[in-house]
């Protein structure tokens, strides 16, 4: 393979501690080596820019069922967005519901390799298998989700951690899952019944469980297993003025539980889209942010990682496995609606939605955002993302840093806003001054997610050995510069290496890149009780055969890559 | 004002996809300029100039533009889409999404337009003294922004789907409609001087709907009020007021609750 070295660049690496002094890269084989190492490489003139890690984006949702009614029930999100395929560049369309193709290369442009698809309904894992492997030069993998499962609701009521763990390493290696994910734990299943679980306490009907025991069951599991991801959840009571009660509450279900990961990671709770969860006052009128303290509780725990779910003010999608949220929104919006149940699994809705900043709700939802960034003590912890595309499309995240790094273009946006003063007595923003420097975005894009995903091995930095994906920006960080100048930079990645192939030259697609899905194969010991249950359940419940239903082969994964666990003992 | 005149020569083989007629995009151009402008014939691009023969000149804004388009245009698209200001006139017959999304200025079609007419128009005037086909005035497939605002008259009769998603702007119809008319509308006003199908104000919020002919089928979700004296486009009538779609959610306005209103003649 070819090798290169990207000469002279600012480099910002968290990996190696480098803090934008210059510094030669080098790449020979797929990975990041030694400079010594290059007999005769491609030589890349970095002078004057920046380089980074190809990013990493611990929460989207980018492939898979959900995706594609909101790809099909949203025409109007493709209109005027068509771009004809060029050269190697294949044909593009769609703005928050992207073509499988424009998501990989808009990822690419935006100097990431590395995509996270955060919802996988385990009966439609072999579409969002599909949908991954048609989405051209990222590394993915996929959490399959099991916040309202039947077999972990029936496990957990009666803290069968064992087996919970056994069957969901059944799952993860039938469904060619990466991590455990949690939505709006039994709330979907209540939803089944007409009904929603508010907070940790409130029973799932039927299963007679609450959802804190569900939470906590799932980090017991997930310890158990010692898988590379923690817990990732999505607590209950999304996006209702009031709710950051329910977040902390949710948080404290992960304290005292220590890792059991032999992958590098700190937390045992990853909380996704923080900014929907952490809203005070009563209702829309008098809803406010409590992002304060959200992240004193944060700060000061350091077995949980956030990702902050920024809005960024667009007409987009939302979609999630919290049907009760999206019956919820439809009723507020009265735009179209879509729900979908998932047999003994899980549901989805899917609604469209304009984040105004006309409207003060949104405007306090854009502070929020930027507050849980911008009061984060440990950068390590806390992950840029725009819960794509619910908070926003994942193209908005060069702006989500322009407002993180900026307090100009933080003001900028206040004096667009139409309520701005009530906006600013509902919130902390305009009193914090922080702006964050290029290394605490590297650790926030990068060197972070990577790290609680367990793959600090991999991705996220620039030692030797690690795979050769580096972004190459062009932008100067110690030349003067305007807002708008972040934002662009970071919108188009000037160079981008994925496991050292050059996927963007001179800020063209240059190659449709080699794309990876990722997957965790955890080996238990033999548990007969589980296999017997997964059987029956398949007999008696599904609409499918367990023939029909497991992903398998080439078809699906024609490129996986699988992390091994043993948890047998 | 300066006038551009087109007048097509060749016919495409496949649709002409012709957005950039509109004065915005020839505002400021001289005619070989203007042949210049890029058409699309499937995914294939192609000049303006391989099509019409193109003489005149633009004034230096789309306001100081007009554009007079001669000859058989049923196989040319999106004439007027999305223009601001000045005025296009049509000789002939034309085809789909004419004036779509159109925000101001004038449009005169002499002659007939096919379906999507006026879609997601904001303002400005659609003037077409044939008649319409389906989905005039209304939103682009999947979208809940319809005819904003802006005044469209047809002289004939207009298809199917008439103003869906409408929230506001007026359409004039002088002769007969098919089925689908204001559907999930949330403002606005139809006027159609013939008959009517059926299928008027489904889901309808907001709006106004005034028939002076008959209809076919009155929806089950419209209630009949009262009998009033109104003047429709410059018409005086008695007309009976229904109001509807009572299955759809309604927001009140001082304590009451506001309906979608269908006004049908019923008598001088």
């Amino acid at each position: 393979m070819a090798e290169y070295l990207i000469k002279n660049g600012f480099v910002f690496d968290p990996v190696l501690g480098i803090k934008g002094d210059k510094a030669d890269v080098a790449i020979k084989d797929g990975k990041i080596v030694e400079t010594n190492a290059l007999r005769a490489p491609e030589v890349i003139d970095a002078a004057g820019k920046t380089v980074m890690a190809g990013g990493v984006d611990i929460h989207a949702h980018v492939a898979g069922p959900k995706v594609n009614i909101g790809r099909n029930f949203r025409p109007e999100d493709k209109l005027f967005t068509y771009k004809p395929g060029r050269g190697i560049e294949r044909m593009q369309g769609g703005f928050s519901v992207p073509t499988t193709i424009r998501t990989g290369y808009n990822y690419a442009r935006m100097g990431y390799t590395t995509v996270m698809e955060a919802a996988m309904p385990p009966l439609y894992a072999r579409h969002t298998h599909e949908e991954m492997r048609d989405t051209p030069i990222l590394d993915q993998g996929a959490y399959p989700v099991f916040g309202n499962n039947w077999f972990v609701l029936e496990y957990l009521k009666n803290h069968e951690i064992e087996n919970t763990a056994a069957y969901i390493a059944w799952l993860l290696r039938a469904t060619k899952g990466y991590a455990v994910k949690v939505v709006n734990p039994g709330g979907t299943e209540a939803w089944g019944w007409g009904l929603n679980c508010e907070n940790v306490h409130d029973p799932v009907p039927y299963f007679d469980i609450t959802p804190a025991q569900i939470v906590k069951g799932l980090i017991e599991a997930n310890e158990y297993l010692g898988l590379p991801h923690s817990m990732h959840v999505h607590a209950n009571n999304l996006g209702n003025p009031g709710n950051y009660t329910t977040t902390l509450d949710t948080f404290k279900l992960s304290e005292g539980i220590k890792p059991n990961s032999k992958f590098g990671r700190d937390q045992v709770m990853h909380h996704t889209h923080v900014q929907f969860h952490s809203y005070g006052g009563e209702n829309w009128g008098n809803m406010e942010s409590k992002a304060t303290e959200i992240m004193d509780y944060v700060n000061s725990h350091d077995n949980i990682t956030i990702d902050i779910g920024q809005v960024t003010l667009d007409e987009t999608t939302t979609m999630t496995a919290d049907g009760p949220f999206e019956h919820h929104l439809t009723e507020l919006n009265h735009l179209k609606w879509a729900n979908s149940d998932v047999e003994l699994e899980t549901a989805a809705g899917v609604v469209p939605y304009v984040y105004s900043p006309g409207i003060k709700v949104c405007a306090i939802q854009w502070c929020i955002g930027l507050e849980l960034g911008l009061l984060a003590k440990d950068p390590m912890r806390v992950f840029i993302s725009t819960d794509h595309p619910n908070a926003g499309p994942f193209i908005r995240y060069p702006r989500v840093i322009k407002w993180l790094m900026s307090q100009e273009a933080r003001e900028q946006q206040f004096n667009a806003f139409k309520h701005k003063d009530k906006v600013i007595e509902a919130t902390n923003l305009a009193g914090i001054d922080r702006e964050l420097d290029l290394y605490e975005v590297a650790q926030m894009t990068r060197a972070g997610p990577a790290k609680a995903l367990g793959l600090a091995h991999m991705y996220g930095g620039l030692a030797p050995g690690m795979e050769a994906d580096v972004a190459i920006y062009a932008f100067n960080p110690n030349a003067p510069y305007a807002p708008d100048d972040i934002e662009t930079a970071f919108l188009n990645a000037e160079h981008l290496f994925k496991t050292g192939v050059q996927v963007i030259r001179d800020h063209e697609i240059a190659s449709n890149g080699n794309k990876r899905t990722l997957w965790v194969n955890a080996r238990v010991n033999e548990n007969p009780q589980v296999m017997r249950d997964v059987k029956e359940k398949f007999l008696r419940y599904y609409t499918v055969t367990l023939n029909n239903y497991e992903v398998t082969g080439h078809h699906y994964l024609p490129n996986p890559y699988v992390i091994e666990v043993d948890a047998t003992q | 004002m300066e006038t551009v005149t087109l007048t097509i020569k060749n016919q495409p083989n496949l649709y002409l996809e012709a957005d950039n007629i509109t004065p915005d995009a020839f505002a400021g151009k001289k005619a070989e300029e203007i042949a210049d402008l890029h058409v699309y014939v499937g995914k294939e691009q192609h000049r303006l100039g391989e099509f019409f023969e193109v003489s005149g000149r633009a004034g230096a804004t789309p306001g100081e533009t007009k554009i007079v388009v001669n000859g058989d245009l049923s196989r040319v698209k999106y004439i007027g889409m999305k223009m601001t200001a000045g005025e296009v006139v049509v000789n002939g017959n034309a085809d789909m999404y004419v004036g779509a999304w159109m925000q101001g200025g004038k449009i005169t079609v002499n002659g007939n337009v096919d379906a999507f007419a006026g879609t997601g128009m904001k303002g400005g005037e659609l003037l077409v003294k044939g008649s319409a086909g389906n989905y005039l005035g209304a939103a682009y497939r999947g979208d809940w922004r319809g005819m904003q605002g802006g005044k469209i008259v047809v002289s004939g009769n207009a298809g199917s789907d008439l103003g869906t998603f409408m929230n506001g702007g007026e359409i004039v119809v002088g002769g007969d409609v098919d089925v689908h008319v204001a559907t999930h509308a949330e403002g606005g006003k139809i006027v159609i001087k013939g008959n009517a199908k059926s299928r008027l104000g489904g889901q309808m919020v907001e709006g106004e709907i005034y028939v002076f002919g008959k209809i076919d089928v009155m929806m089950p979700g419209f209630a009949y009020r009262e009998d009033v004296d109104i003047e429709v486009d410059g018409t005086k009538g008695r007309f009976a007021l229904y109001e509807g779609d009572i299955g759809e959610r309604h927001r009140k306005r001082k304590g009451q609750l506001i309906y979608g209103k269908l006004y049908q003649r019923i008598g001088a």
